[in-house]
This record gives C-alpha cells, structure tokens and sequence, in this order.
C-alpha cells in the first residue's frame, strides 16, 4: 500500500511505578486505514492512546505526524494536531444542545459573541455526509445512547481530526448500531481519515480492521493484516498461550423452574418503571441469558430478585418460596447467589482484604465464629481453600483486594458466592472488563453450576457470551422479555433485532 | 510469569523505604508542626529549644507531670476509642462534646437520685448510666442519618448545643446544690457527690484514679470489638461500602445507629469519669460546654486520626496529646508564652496529618503488597469513588 503515514509513535515507554505500562511499543496508522489496537486490560492500550492525546507524558520514544516529529503536551496540543479521541465515557454536557457541546471549547467566529447558528448549520451538513442524523438543536440527555456517541465523532469530525481513536465504542451498542457505526466509520477513511479502533471483541476487530497491533504486559505481540488474521490467532496473541474460544458444554436436561417471576414491576432510580409486568423462568440446569442493551432494566431487575431494590408488584419465587421484598439475607438464605455487575462497588470492598472479602456474607457463620470471636485459624484455612481452588492469583490473603487485577476479583467473588450450594446464581455482566484466561474461567465455573442442577440467570451486554453459553436467550428491551429464543438455533440478528425492540413475530421466523 | 514472582520482583525493586517512610508519616507530621511552633516562638521573643524542653518536663519530667498527663489524655482516649467506631462506619461523630455532657448529666443525676445505693453498686451504676447518656446522645444522630439521610456533621454539632444548654439548664435547676440556693449564690453546680460515687485511686496516689485504667482497657475492648467479631466487622464493611454490604446482607442502617451509639456511649463514659474523677467530685458548668468537657469531645478525634483510627495506637496518640495540652500549661508558667500556641500547635498536628494521610497511603500502598497487576493502564475509570446514594433498605 503505498498511503502515506498518518502516524507513527517508535518505541514508546511509559513507566509507572512498579508497572512498565510501554515497553518500546511502534504503532503507525496510514492516512485512509483503520489499525485496531488489541489488547487485555492492562496491557498497555490505553496508556499509548493517552500519550497520544497528550494526557500522559512518554518516558521514551517518538511520535510522528505526517513525518515531522512533534510533542503533544495536552489534549489541547493533540487536537491541534488533528487528533480527535472518541472516549468510552461520553464528554458531553447534559443538559446543553448538540450545538452547545460542539462549539465548547472552541472560539467563537464572532467573538465575544456566540456563533450557535453557524455550529448547527455545519453540524447539520456533516450529519448529512457521514449519515448521522443528529438534530443540532437536541439537547444531549434526551438522546439515545448510540446517538450520542455520533455526538462525538461529529466534535470530532467538526474539529477536522485527521486522526480519529475510538475507545470501545461498540460497548453500548446494539449489533445494528454497530454496523451503522462501521458505515459511518468507513466513510470517514474513505476521505483519508486514519481511525485507529481499540476493541477486544475479536469479530468485531475483523469486521472492521485493515490492520491489527496486539499488545500484551505493554509490548507489541504482534502486527498483522486483517487478510492475514483469524480469532484464534488474535486471541493467543493476546493471551500468550492456547485458549479455547467456546467452551464445551455438557448436556444437561432440565427440570423444574427454581426461579420463578411474574408480572415483575421494579423502579428505577429516576423513579421511572425500570422493569415493567416481567415473566421470566429459569429452570435448574440450564443457563438462561439475557441479552439487551444496557439500560433496558437488567440491572433492576437483577437487583430485585436480590432483595437489593423494592418490588413494586408482581412476585419473585426461588424453589417454590416467595421472595419478594425480602432482606438480601434472606433471599440469600433461599439459595440464592449473586455476582453483581458493579464488581468492585458492590460486589466486593476495595479496601477489605481478599479474607475479608471472602468472608463478607458467611462472617456471622458458626463455622467462623467461637464464642463471639471471629476464629482467623478457621477462616484462614476456609479462605485458602477458596483461593486455590478458584485459582484467586493473589500475593496473599492479608492482600487489600484493591490491588488484584479484575479477573482476579471477579474469581474472588465468584469463590465467594459459589461456596455453598446455591439452587439460583445470577452472574451479571460476568466477564465484563475481564481478561480472557479469566472469562475462560469464569465460563467454566458457570457451566459447572449447570451441571450442578443450578438455575443461572446471566445477564451480560456480550454477544458472544450470551450465545456461547445460554442454553435459552430472553431478550429485554424496556423493562420486559420481549422473546425467548433457543440458543442453538438462534440468529444473532434475530437477536440484535429484538434488543432494538423489534418483536419475534414481526421478524418472521 | 505468575503475578506471585512478579510481585517478588517488585518487591525486590522498591525495598523496605516508602513502605517504613508511610508509617513515619504520622512522626513527620508532629515534628513538622513543631517547627512551626518554633518560628511562632522565636517571633515572640522565646526561646525554643528551652520552651519545648519546658514543655517536655511539664507534660513527662516527673511523676506529678505524668498522673496529670494521664488524667489530660483520659477523656481525649474514651472520646478517641469512640471516634474510631463512628469514622470506622464512615459516620463522622463531631458530637463528642454532647455525648460527653449528657453521659456526665445521667450519671450525676443517678448519683442525685439513687444517693443510697451501697457502695458496690454506685460506681458501677453512674459508669453505666454515663455510657448510657452517652449512646442515647449518638444513636440520635446515628438513627437520623441512616433512616432520614440527615448530615450527622451538622446533627451531632448541633446536639453538642442542645446538651451545653441542657446542662445549663439543669444545673441551673433542677440538679443545683440546695447550698448555693440557701447561700444565694446559685452558682451552676451540684452538690458533692455522694462518696461512694468516688472513683478509687491507684498506686497510692491522691490523685490518679481509675479513669485513665478503664479508658484503657475501653480501647482495648474496642481493638477487639472493630477487629475481632462479626459485628466489628460489619461495622467496617458498612463503612468502606454501604452498597456491597447491603449487598452481602447486612443490615446497613442498624449497623450505623450501633456505631454511633457506642461512638456516643464511649464519650459518655468520658463524662461520668470527668465528674467522679473530678477533684470537687461534682458536676459544674460555666456555661460553655468546655467548660465541663476541656474540648476533649473534640480533641479525641484528633487523638484518633493521629491513632488512624485503630483503637490501641489511639492510646499512645492520646498521651501524646494530654501531654502537649499540659506541657503547654507547663509551658506558659514558665515562659510566658500564651498556652493557646499549644492549642495552635494542636490544630496544626491535625492539619498536617490529614493532608499527609493521601501521602502516607499512596507509600503504604507502594509497597510489597501492590500486585504487578495493579494498573493506571487500561484501569476502569468507573471502578470505584462513586458516592452511593443514601441507603434505602426495602
């Protein structure tokens, strides 16, 4: 290919203390191309992408624009630059219009006084070219998740940034935004922009990708072209080692619901019907997931079958014993057990040790209690059983869980939560932000629970998880299951449909 | 490489220094306040080193100074041994003062109402009731904040106004030493308490009772309490994270008002130990509530921060500070040099401890414990900090 280099960063190092977050990493993106930056959590992507945009300083090395070297002190320096970043979490005013967002930060071409007229007319033009559709003068809360990442890259498109990183965009959006995400995408390399794509949901990456740099513990691992690439491949690159993409499933038959809703009514907290008249069964044995876009009434309702928020009406049953609006000890008691989305917020305590984490719900138990004293011999040996049998990579027990990495926590919980004998486990977004030999684990032990006779409601905005594990799929979308659908026989379009609020009978099939 | 050797290796690269400097912190923070102290000195004309040397002998030189250091730092260890609970639940109790006062109001007015309870019961029965006053004094705001999300910063000061005027009122009144009525000189006190209310003395002394004992072995109790039993447990889970310990079934909302009205129950014990340990072995006003309490419902938090909020190092931090008060007295006799530097001095401590506690933290946690993991990369940014809303327990 002869396009000319957009970029190019030559061994960049970013030291941190006690992390080497870059060791001599090279990436260069070509004017016209869309080079994905893949990578674990922690493997340093971020961090370069900082360096970039000029959050952080490099240690070492070089960063190239169209030839010429330059330093990027701030972010202000790299939009300068025609670097624009399109963050995870949107940099948005909520309560200003698009316009308003836009023409922040920017001078205005009258002035003192505001050009807003002038910032809609353009916005509007580059809404029309990249098929956008973004009224100028809508204000960004009334505005749909998908809509205001477009509100983003229109910042940045007005900015003119010749070089666009977008980090995880595709992670609140359904499949079909996705793709219209993709076509937007391409359009802007078509016009000579550079993209460079930071994901770690491989089809993804391949849909999308010209080019694909793998990080791992901060160094490159490998550059390929996407003719070249295959999901395994990228996914040891990686890893480092051999992973198994889908894990196999044995055959479990079913039984009686263990968890039973109905014409579940949960609000949320804007005082809106965050789940609405809700029927849903999980059966023993199987793994039901719910797939939907985020903020379509998962977390509400996991939170109320957990005791953990009020149920308006409708009733919740696990084993046959109504539940509804009791303690979280008490549903607890009825053989429930919770993996919850917000993992170091509410699943575990940041600044408690692993010990204490691990003993956050049984601490009261007689088994660790002698006449009123907690007994650490006992909890100790307890703790360490459940760290090596969960394979809790930790220095040690005293360790503050703070400082585990988010696989490692998540294994912590999931020991923790699967230490008795649940009949229900909810696992809610269970791999989320987690590396990959982790969700191997974590998938593993979720099919363990099946075979176990456990019924296992996960919720989780991944695709992929929830095809490769489910055995049925409920869709939510506006606080009701809108379709169940078979997993072995689902479409991921079929699905994606539904998550956008198309009903089952109305895709016809 | 598995995250245990590259965890050794860090170790290995960072040594024993920042994690041995974190703990100096608290050390560095006094001494750094001392200096300032120094230059206040030199400005006023004063001599330092033989100021500070005045303030050594006074507060430690002999063993007159140490029983009044040990008296100074009884009420600061109650207070401090109870500030560790409430901070603890992340309930910031200012109401040391209050609690105090209407621990000394109850078990005064027990002394007053039962006079002739045999001896064996008296002391026991005003201790209880000081404790008694006490946590019904903090369970108010405790219960306020976890049911009502009332501020308990702003409810416990206020109730620290409540309980001064309560006192005023009450020793103006209805508790007044019939004497000073007959006498007309109405001053605000009751009358001597009856003797076998007195608190026994130690070693021989006329002086040193059994305050400074039993505050002790209340921080002790407490160092069990926080560390060694479920409820001490649940008490920290709720502090650190009201929503994963509703989340793991705990009952958030009574663990506060427990908290708090131990918090309060421990200042009270503070207030029954001023009046009976007191010289005049009576309870007397002056109108402000310092007056009764020497501002040890506010110095013990003090004494807690410094002690990082760990009932046993708040004994040491405790003595520390009763020596600086009575060092300072020490001081100004000889000197004469206002003992408010001492008061300055204090408050200085505090400022410099609180703001080396983010320093003293990030070196604790630089050393052999941070997981190579342990990321500014790719980290989520949503993780943690979040303020939960106040708890609504269905």
């Amino acid at each position: 290919m002869a396009e000319p280099q957009l970029l190019e960063m030559r061994g960049i190092v970013k030291r941190f203390p006690g992390v080497l977050a870059n060791d001599g990493v090279d990436f260069d993106v070509r004017a016209g191309e869309v080079h994905t930056l893949l990578g674990e959590n922690g493997a340093g992507k971020s961090t370069l992408m900082k360096i970039l945009y000029g959050l952080y300083a490099a240690d070492e090395g070089e960063v190239r624009l169209e030839g010429a070297s330059v330093e990027i002190a701030s972010p202000t320096d790299a939009i300068a630059h025609g670097i624009g970043m399109i963050h995870q979490h949107f940099m948005l005013v909520d309560t200003l219009t698009v316009a308003e967002n836009v023409a922040l930060g920017l001078e205005s071409s009258r002035g003192i006084l505001t050009d807003l007229d002038r910032v809609s007319e353009r916005i509007a033009d580059l809404s029309v070219r990249y098929g956008l559709h973004i009224d100028p003068e809508a204000v960004i809360w009334q505005l749909a998740v998908g809509q205001r990442q477009r509100v983003e890259i229109i910042k940045a498109l007005y900015r003119d940034a010749r070089l666009l990183i977008l980090d995880e965009p595709t992670a609140v959006l359904t499949p079909q935004e996705v793709d219209q995400l993709f076509v937007t995408l391409r359009q802007m390399t078509s016009d000579g922009r550079g993209l460079i794509f930071i994901s770690h949901k491989l089809h993804e990456v391949l849909a999308l990708s010209d080019r694909i740099t793998v990080l791992r513990h901060g160094r490159v691992t490998g550059n390929v072209a996407v003719e070249d690439a295959t999901r395994q491949g990228l996914a040891e690159m990686m890893v480092g080692r051999q992973v198994q993409m889908v894990p196999d499933k044995p055959t479990v038959v079913t039984t009686e619901p263990v968890l039973k809703i109905e014409k579940l009514t949960v609000m949320g907290d804007r005082g809106d019907e965050a789940v609405r008249g809700l029927d849903l069964e999980v059966r023993a044995g199987e793994i039901l997931g719910i797939a939907g876009v985020s903020g379509n009434g998962q977390r509400e309702l996991a939170q109320s079958i957990a005791g953990l928020r009020g149920v308006e009406s409708g009733t919740v049953q696990i084993d046959g014993a109504d539940v509804t609006n009791l303690r979280p000890a008490e549903v607890r008691a009825q053989g429930l057990a919770y993996v919850p989305e917000e993992r170091m917020h509410t699943g575990a305590i940041a600044g408690f040790s692993v010990t204490e984490n691990l003993l956050l719900i049984d601490h009261g138990d007689k088994r660790f209690v002698s006449r009123g004293l907690l007994d650490f011999g006992a909890i100790r040996k307890h703790c360490q059983g459940l760290v090596d049998e969960y394979d809790v990579k930790t220095p040690g027990l005293d360790t503050p869980s703070q400082t585990l990495s988010g696989g490692n926590i998540q294994k912590m919980i999931l020991a923790r939560e699967l230490s008795g004998t649940p009949k229900v486990l909810i696992a809610a977004q269970p791999t989320r932000g987690v590396d990959i030999g982790a969700s191997e684990y974590i998938h593993r032990r979720l099919i363990e629970q099946r075979s176990e006779s456990t019924g296992v409601l996960m919720v989780s905005e991944d695709l992929d998880e929830v095809f490769a594990l489910s055995d049925r799929i409920a869709v939510i979308y506006e606080g009701q299951i809108i379709g169940i659908v078979d997993a072995a026989t689902a479409t991921r379009e079929a699905v994606g449909l539904m998550m956008a609020g198309v009903e089952p009978e109305a895709i016809g099939e | 490489m598995t995250e245990g050797t590259r965890a050794a290796r860090l170790r290995k690269r960072l040594g024993a220094g920042p994690r041995l400097a974190g703990y100096l912190v608290p050390v560095f923070a006094v001494v750094a306040a001392l200096i300032i102290g120094a230059i206040i000195l030199l400005r006023l004309d004063a001599n330092p080193i033989e100021a500070f040397g005045e303030m050594l002998s006074g507060a430690f030189g002999s063993s007159d100074a140490l029983i009044s250091t040990a008296l100074k730092a009884t009420p600061l260890l109650f207070v401090g041994v109870g500030i560790t609970i409430a901070f603890r639940a992340n309930v910031i109790n200012i109401g040391g003062e209050g609690q105090m006062v209407a621990g000394g109001l109850l078990a005064t007015t027990t002394a007053l109402v039962l006079p002739d309870l045999p001896a064996i019961v008296m002391l026991p029965a005003v201790l209880i009731a000081g404790i008694v006053g006490g946590a019904i004094w903090g369970a108010i705001p405790g219960a306020l904040k976890a049911y009502y999300g009332v501020n308990e910063i702003l409810s416990t000061i206020m109730l620290n106004v409540v309980a001064v005027q309560l006192m005023n009122f009450l020793l103006r009144g209805a508790l007044i030493d019939p004497a000073e009525i007959e006498r007309g000189t109405r001053i605000p006190q009751t009358e001597r308490l009856m003797d076998s209310a007195d608190l026994p003395m130690m070693f021989g002394s006329d002086r040193l009772h059994i305050g400074p004992l039993i505050a002790v072995l209340a921080a002790v109790a407490a160092y069990v309490l926080m560390w060694r039993t479920p409820l001490g447990f649940r008490i920290r889970a709720v502090g650190l994270s009201r929503d994963a310990s509703r989340y793991a079934g705990i009952r958030v909302k009574r663990t506060i008002v427990l908290a708090m009205t131990l918090s309060g129950a421990m200042a009270g014990l503070a207030g029954a130990v001023l009046v009976f340990g007191s010289e005049s072995h009576r309870m007397v006003t002056d109108g402000s509530t310092a007056g009764f309490t020497g501002s040890a419902g506010f110095n013990g938090i003090v004494a807690a921060l410094f002690g990082g909020l760990h009932a046993l190092w708040t004994i040491p931090a405790s003595f520390l500070f009763g020596g600086l008060l009575v060092g300072g007295n020490a001081m100004q006799r000889a000197i004469q040099v206002p003992s408010a530097l001492i008061l300055a001095l204090n408050g200085l401590v505090v400022v410099f401890v609180v703001s080396s506690d983010r320093l003293r933290r990030r070196l604790l946690s630089a050393g052999p414990d941070l997981a190579a993991e342990r990321a500014p990369p790719d980290s989520d940014p949503a993780g943690d900090g979040a303020v939960a809303p106040e708890g609504d327990e269905p």
